[in-house]
């Protein structure tokens, strides 16, 4: 096989397994950052995490029981600036929960009285200034719970 | 590296196409059109381009009770362990379809956090065994692997061990099937583990004392992640078994919604000493005996047919 040959087929090779070495990655820092930082929260099993750039937002929607308690994890990749979350009840939009006003804290530990269905809300900031290439990254939203 | 061939506009145009697929495979979730929530303030500015595909898209994510949750649930309710409303592990050689697999993946799974959680140790290691089955029958690869199984029998006594395992292969399972894009699997997984829960817990209630039982309560939150699931398996139209389950799903929705749940105003209060914020609210439930009975024997006939 010529050069040219080998040279193609390396590329190609490259073009379908680089998105799954991404995506590994982002399983690993999922796992590595946001799971552990959960103890002695018992993770759910569940993941929930995708690349994500700057100023963009995600939002998730998840029941939460009473006499449990969660820990709701938030995390990103070292590239971006701590990410923003809130906590909202679905049924009104009351935001019951806004990291922002708790110096952007990843995690954040509640229990209910009675079981909500609620919806995290997550924006990757973005830096002060004009951004030509919003940088992206890693962003995991992960849950532990515990016996009340 | 041939030089020339690495300077020619042949090289850089398949370099181009090959960032494209980059970008175009990297798995960004299930989208849906909307508006930017305008519920965060903005720092700094993005070119207008960027910030209008920003503001027309939005990723969103649904989350379903995992079968570690369901089974976590039932325990917290006070339930108690009854191995006969296990999908016997025998059964495995019957499901050869890929929907069959994915549904009594997600059924293994629930049968294994509940035994797991019960110290029954010889059934987590049959129902791990049942569960490897039908993710290797799914090509989920890694996601229970002959050295998790090593480790779960080495941790067999030790029950926060094993529920990290058990957490760790259901993580591997979702991100392995989310970053291949198929998230239609990945649904009708959780949904296979809710009706296994939903199966477990309606079986061990008593329904001469339905009043003040909280499994009860628990078995009627299970109405407050029913669009949740609607709208995770609406996110994959084009997934076949994912649409045959949701027809399961839509009749227990009509039964739930039979069920009603009135909840107060959520009110956040946070204990400053253990930073701990618990959401207020009150809320009360009502299920009459037919109604029960009716949601009962559809859970019956729906897990009858996945599990045969």
């Amino acid at each position: 096989m010529t050069k040219k040959g080998l040279l193609f087929i390396s590329l190609v090779v490259c073009m379908f397994t680089l998105p799954m070495a991404i995506n590994a990655q982002c399983k690993q820092f999922a796992k590595n950052t946001c799971k552990a930082g959960l103890e002695p929260y018992q993770h759910d099993g569940n993941y929930h995490a995708a690349l994500l750039i700057e100023g963009e937002e995600a939002e998730l929607y998840k029941t939460f029981y009473s006499d449990r308690e969660y820990r709701i994890g938030v995390c990103g990749a070292n590239n971006l600036e701590a990410i923003e979350f809130k906590v909202v009840d679905t049924r009104n939009g009351k935001v019951l929960y806004d990291n922002s006003l708790n110096d952007f804290e990843w995690k954040w530990d509640f229990n209910l009285e009675s079981s909500q269905q609620l919806k995290i809300l997550v924006k990757v900031p973005v830096p002060d200034g004009n951004i030509e290439e919003p940088a992206e990254g890693c962003v995991a939203i992960m849950f532990g719970s515990k016996d009340d | 590296m041939n030089r020339k061939l690495f300077l020619s506009g042949r090289f850089f145009l398949l370099l181009f196409a090959m960032f494209g697929i980059i970008l175009s495979g990297c798995n960004r979730g299930p989208k849906t059109e909307g508006e930017g929530s305008g519920e965060f303030e903005a720092s700094g500015t993005l070119n207008a381009e960027t910030q209008e595909q920003l503001n027309t898209a939005k990723r969103i994510f649904y989350s379903l009770p995992s079968p570690l949750e369901t089974a976590m649930l039932i325990k917290n309710a006070g339930a108690e362990y009854n191995e006969d409303l296990m999908n016997p592990t025998s059964n495995t050689s019957k499901y050869i379809t890929s929907k069959s697999k994915a549904l009594n993946l997600g059924i293994y799974s629930t049968d294994l956090s509940y035994a797991s959680l019960f110290d029954q140790s010889q059934a987590t290691l049959d129902y791990i065994g049942a569960a490897k089955e039908m993710a290797d029958g799914l090509n989920i690869m890694d996601a229970i692997d002959e050295a998790t199984v090593n480790k779960l029998e080495e941790q067999i006594n030790n029950r926060d061990a094993i529920i990290d395992i058990i957490s760790e292969t259901l993580m591997n399972s979702s991100s392995f099937l989310k970053e291949n894009d198929l998230e239609g699997t990945a649904s009708v997984i959780l949904v296979g583990g809710w009706i296994e829960g939903l199966y477990i817990a309606t079986n061990l209630v008593d329904e001469n004392n339905l009043d003040n039982n909280k499994l009860v309560e628990r078995i009627v939150d299970q109405k407050l992640s029913l669009d949740i699931m609607i709208n995770l398996l609406e996110a994959s139209p084009e997934d076949q078994d994912a649409q045959a389950v949701m027809e399961d799903v839509r009749a227990l929705n009509k039964i739930f919604d039979k069920i009603t749940i009135d909840q107060g105003e959520v009110t956040p209060v946070e204990d400053p000493e253990t930073n701990v914020t618990t959401l207020k609210s009150e809320s009360s439930i009502k299920i009459t005996s037919r109604v029960f009975s009716e949601l009962k024997s559809k859970v019956i006939e729906i897990r009858s047919r996945y599990i045969s």
